[in-house]
């Protein structure tokens, strides 16, 4: 396998690593550049969250759950909590 | 008084291991050897290392730290180079926790050395920690130290994001002019396209060009010795070198001068790239 991909890069060229350097550090520095490198604030945002939620609901801290995902050109911000019981206490 | 013309350079990166003390020294000294009264002031406190790629560290007595915290004055600390008549050293120190590089006592030191030097050349270290931030701080220029690798280009941007947002000038709204140095290049490596070519460096960092040193036997001598590349015997690295310093003063016509030596360097590498 490895003397016939060496033969068919022979002709086509194997993709050049630099090349594939060249994209990912576009597609990373885009993204920092935007400000979206800097996740730092979300262990802070999560816990304001659990502030102003606790004022109304009383929850746990481990019932919520902040998560920042990167898809192509935007991102998500996952907000998950899981309320107490059934619900009633609202 | 600070000299009219006097300027603070900062040699930064983020990334560690590209290259900054071996270019503050090269570029250090060669400011001097072209007549103008330099000092180079090592900012990596703990890890000091300029003393040993200048050669001058069995004469390190007091060092910035002691300065700042006026255990000794600025003329005590300085290390005068015994090859260069206009050029020193102001070591960093070894053993002392890093928050000793307080705000006020950095300007205190800086505004002083201006008054004495035409440049201060300061040695970033790397990481964006509070050594980093103070070394770019009060900069009027900076030279960006890159090499041709996917951490060293990312931690270059990070940098330069740095630079234009907490820095003195960024926050005067001033400009800081920012200047590339493209080290452990290797055009052999380019041709065959395993390592990110010049064009691909500058695409993504977008700031004008200084030099490109490349990959060379006589960097690792050099630091060997303790002589800065500039100072040591003739080799590719120095000839590079010394004419990133030219461009740094400004040597001919900005726009003539940078396509004369980039067209020249293309011109090279495309023999390089001709089909064989």
């Amino acid at each position: 396998m490895k003397l016939l991909s060496n033969f068919v890069s022979r002709f086509t060229g194997p993709r050049q690593t630099a090349t594939i350097a060249k994209e990912r550090l576009q597609i990373v520095v885009s993204h920092e550049r935007a400000g979206g490198g800097d996740i730092d604030f979300l262990p802070k945002l999560r816990h304001e969250l659990m502030a102003v939620i606790g004022k109304y609901i009383n929850i746990d801290q481990d019932q919520i759950n902040v998560h920042l995902q990167r898809s192509g050109s935007c991102s998500v911000l996952e907000l998950n909590i899981t309320l107490p019981g059934d619900g009633s206490t609202l | 008084m600070t000299k009219p013309n006097s300027k603070i350079i900062v040699v930064t990166s983020g990334k560690g291991g590209v290259g900054k003390t071996t270019t503050s020294a090269a570029i250090g000294a060669e400011l001097a050897r072209r007549g103008n009264k330099t000092v180079v002031v090592d900012f990596d406190i703990g890890l000091r290392n300029l003393d040993l790629i200048m050669g001058c560290e069995r004469r390190v007595i007091y060092d910035f730290v002691n300065v700042i915290n006026n255990d000794a004055n600025i003329s005590q600390a300085l290390i005068k180079d015994k090859r260069e008549e206009n050029l020193y050293i102001l070591p960093a120190s070894q053993t002392r926790d890093k928050d000793a590089l307080s705000q006020e006592g950095v300007e205190r030191v800086l505004n002083a050395l201006k008054e004495e030097f035409d440049f201060v050349v300061c040695d970033s270290p790397a990481g964006i920690e509070r050594g980093a931030l103070m070394a770019l701080y009060f900069a009027d220029e900076a030279v960006i130290v890159t090499n041709p690798e996917v951490s060293s280009v990312r931690d270059s941007d990070r940098i330069i994001g740095v630079l234009n947002s907490r820095s003195r000038r960024a926050e005067l709204g001033q400009e800081l002019k920012k200047h590339l140095l493209v080290t452990r290049y290797s055009p052999a490596r380019v041709k065959k396209g395993e390592m990110l070519s010049l064009e691909d460096v500058q695409e993504i960092l977008a700031i004008p060009l200084l030099g490109i040193i490349p990959e060379s036997t006589a960097v690792l001598n050099a630091s060997n010795q303790g002589v800065p590349v500039t100072l040591g015997p003739v080799s590719d690295a120095r000839k590079a070198y010394q004419e990133a310093v030219g461009r740094l003063l400004g040597e001919g016509t900005e726009d003539a001068d940078s396509k004369g030596w980039t067209s020249k360097f293309m011109d090279g590498l495309r023999v390089l790239w001709s089909p064989a």
